[in-house]
């Protein structure tokens, strides 16, 4: 069991990180509760790892103060390296070392005390379901078990928080909704998981998300409300004969923002579904390109990923 | 042997292609076409034979059975043929860290043996298109993921290729990069460009023309998503609710429930048939701080779970 502690397992406090002349990150403010799950957004060179080693203890902070399990990053960094698992995507297991072997490794890294370690082993391997399994070498093991090994090797010190980059990139999908499964199972029991990834169907699985941008956190929320509210529109799909033909016709109607194709159909960001379908049906059937399909859609967190983002590169 | 394939219409003919390595099935039986003007997704997860599939495509693996056509030419029987082509880009492509943008297209053009006047104009295009023009002075090892995938494409399209051959280009690339290199490829798709991409991201399938879900070397299933969608078995309902975990307990054991998802703020559900469900979940959950009962459209993902159910599976070892 966990002690209870009053304040959230992440607080983070005007934080800045200045690289020379280049801002990685400005003025960053949230906290992240225990047993949460959290995912970070965000395009590539925004500041998503400059923060997340910030919170590691790897960087120091130039501006602010960020906490993670109540410890200072700046003034403890040790400190905080105790607290934490680190997870990435390419795993970091020793292929020509057993299942065990690399639990025992991974044990000594991280501190954990030699009289506990066979039950700290034992526990990885039955929430990894690896319990009958220790001996076999890893370089054998399928995708899904070497992420879940991984796991197991990030969370046998019981970190309060477990950092998770991009963990589920190529596995099967029964894999991942078993890994994910963990992960809920482990907020449950009060442990902090942030999560940084590209791919918006990992982002789903979080309770709320950061979208940070150009050093900025420039949204904040569950993946629901961020998909409501970062729109300022409504998405309608319209689907007809040439796609090709039908871009710059659609594309011109008032009231219509944004067009772009997504497989075999056109989708619009428009002012207002109802209004734009009329338009829309109007103008590509004078057109002949019918027969013309309309139909508002709800959006995507990518929806709400690249209007964000940018909003915030035009506004710079 | 004939030497145009039976229908010009085809920019792709793969049939019963087979490789192995070693005692590994790798690709087992293979067998798909692709229009001109068509992008055709290999979908599946690592391991499931996507790689291989595409380097036998690409010419540079031999099939150890099988068939493989591209614009009317005999790949295996005349591989340096069919490479005229077609436009590899694999999953690592050879761009030259210390070459700008422009000498890199340079370099790719010469290897193509493409004369200066054929490629400057197509170069300024492609470049225009993926907004690097303004880049064209930067050295490729200072570009971003995603900035490095639309130049290693210009290098790709720069001898105008009427096959593309895409391997996961699009891993660790944001989501505003994706969109923009996905907006290229259905500009190629307007030229009549035929695309085999293959991805590992069942979010990006639904962008295809086409799918076809792969799994331990073999084809599952292979058709439009939406008709995928409305083939899977069942239906899926969401559940928001602000302590998901609770209901669960709740819906288990509840009959037509076929499986659940949590995720971050409520349940995914897959019923047997959501109509005749509904009522019955509704009933179950009273009493419950539930913000929103709705039927959703499956995703991909839903539908490789649901439709490779067990088979699916992940192997114990590989």
């Amino acid at each position: 069991m966990r002690e209870a502690t009053p304040e959230p397992a992440i607080v983070v406090e005007r934080l800045g990180k200045r690289f020379g002349d280049f801002q990685a990150l400005d003025d960053v403010s949230f906290t992240v509760g225990r047993g949460e799950i959290m995912g970070f957004l965000g395009p590539n060179g925004a500041g998503k790892s400059t923060l997340i080693r910030v919170l590691c203890g790897l960087l120091r902070p130039s501006a602010g103060r960020a906490r993670v399990a109540g410890i200072d990053v700046a003034a403890d960094p040790e400190g905080v390296r105790r607290r934490i698992g680190y997870m990435s995507q390419r795993f970091s297991l020793y292929g020509d070392l057993s299942v065990e072997e690399n639990l025992r490794f991974y044990g000594g890294i991280y501190g954990v005390a030699p009289d506990q370690l066979d039950a700290r082993v034992r526990e990885a391997l039955d929430l990894a379901g690896l319990a009958g399994r220790g001996d076999a070498l890893v370089a054998t093991l399928a995708g899904g078990w070497k992420q879940r090994l991984a796991l197991g090797c990030a969370i046998l010190h019981r970190p309060d928080v477990l950092f998770l980059d991009e963990p589920t990139s190529g596995v099967d999908p029964q894999s991942r909704r078993r890994f994910w499964a963990l992960i809920h199972e482990l907020g449950a029991s009060g442990v902090s998981v942030l999560v940084s990834t590209h791919y918006m169907d990992e982002a789903e699985y979080c309770m709320r998300i950061a979208l940070i941008a150009s050093g900025r956190l420039i949204a904040l929320g569950s993946p629901q409300k961020l998909k409501q509210r970062a729109l300022g529109g409504e998405l309608l799909e319209v689907g007809c004969r040439d796609l090709g033909a039908a871009f710059e016709p659609v594309a011109a109607l008032p009231g219509v923002r944004d067009v772009a194709v997504f497989g075999n159909t056109l989708h619009l960001l428009v002012d207002s579904a109802a209004e734009a379908s009329v338009a829309v049906e109007a103008v590509l059937q004078a057109r002949g390109l019918g027969p013309v399909h309309c139909r508002p859609i709800p959006p995507t967190l990518e929806d709400m990923f690249v209007q964000l983002v940018r909003g915030t590169e035009r506004a710079a | 042997m004939p030497e145009l394939s039976s229908s010009p219409q085809l920019a792709v003919e793969v049939s019963a292609l087979v490789k192995r390595f070693g005692a590994l099935l790798a690709v087992d039986s293979l067998g798909f076409s692709v229009r001109r003007g068509e992008i055709f997704g290999l979908v599946g997860p690592d391991g499931a034979g996507k790689t291989t599939a595409m380097r036998m495509l690409a010419s540079v693996m031999r099939p150890d059975a099988g068939s493989i056509w591209i614009d009317g030419v005999d790949v295996v029987a005349q591989p340096a043929r069919a490479r005229h082509h077609v436009s590899y880009m694999p999953q690592r492509f050879g761009l030259y860290e210390d070459l700008t943008v422009d000498e890199n297209i340079r370099f790719y053009a010469d290897l193509f043996g493409i004369a200066r006047r054929d490629w400057t104009e197509r170069a300024d295009r492609l470049l225009e298109a993926s907004g690097m023009t303004r880049f064209r002075g930067r050295l490729a090892g200072q570009l971003s993921g995603g900035m490095k995938q639309k130049l290693g494409l210009s290098c790709a399209l720069v001898h105008a290729p009427r096959v593309l051959l895409l391997d996961e280009p699009t891993t660790g690339v944001d989501p505003v990069s994706r969109r923009e290199f996905w907006q290229l490829l259905y500009g190629l798709r307007a030229q009549g460009v035929a695309t085999v991409i293959s991805t590992a991201y069942l979010d990006e399938a639904e962008r295809c023309d086409r799918l076809a879900l792969l799994h331990r070397g073999r084809l599952m299933y292979c058709d439009t998503p939406q008709q995928l969608k409305r083939d899977m078995p069942g239906d899926i309902v969401r559940v928001t609710a602000p302590e998901p975990r609770r209901l669960q307990s709740r819906l288990a054991g509840m009959p037509g429930l076929l499986g659940q998802l949590l995720v971050g703020t409520g349940l995914h559900l897959h019923l047997d048939d959501a109509a005749r469900r509904l009522p019955q979940l509704r009933e179950r959950l009273r009493g419950e701080p539930v913000q929103e009962i709705e039927r959703v459209e499956p995703s991909i993902e839903d539908l490789f779970v649901a439709l490779l159910g067990q088979s699916g599976e992940e192997g114990s070892d590989a």
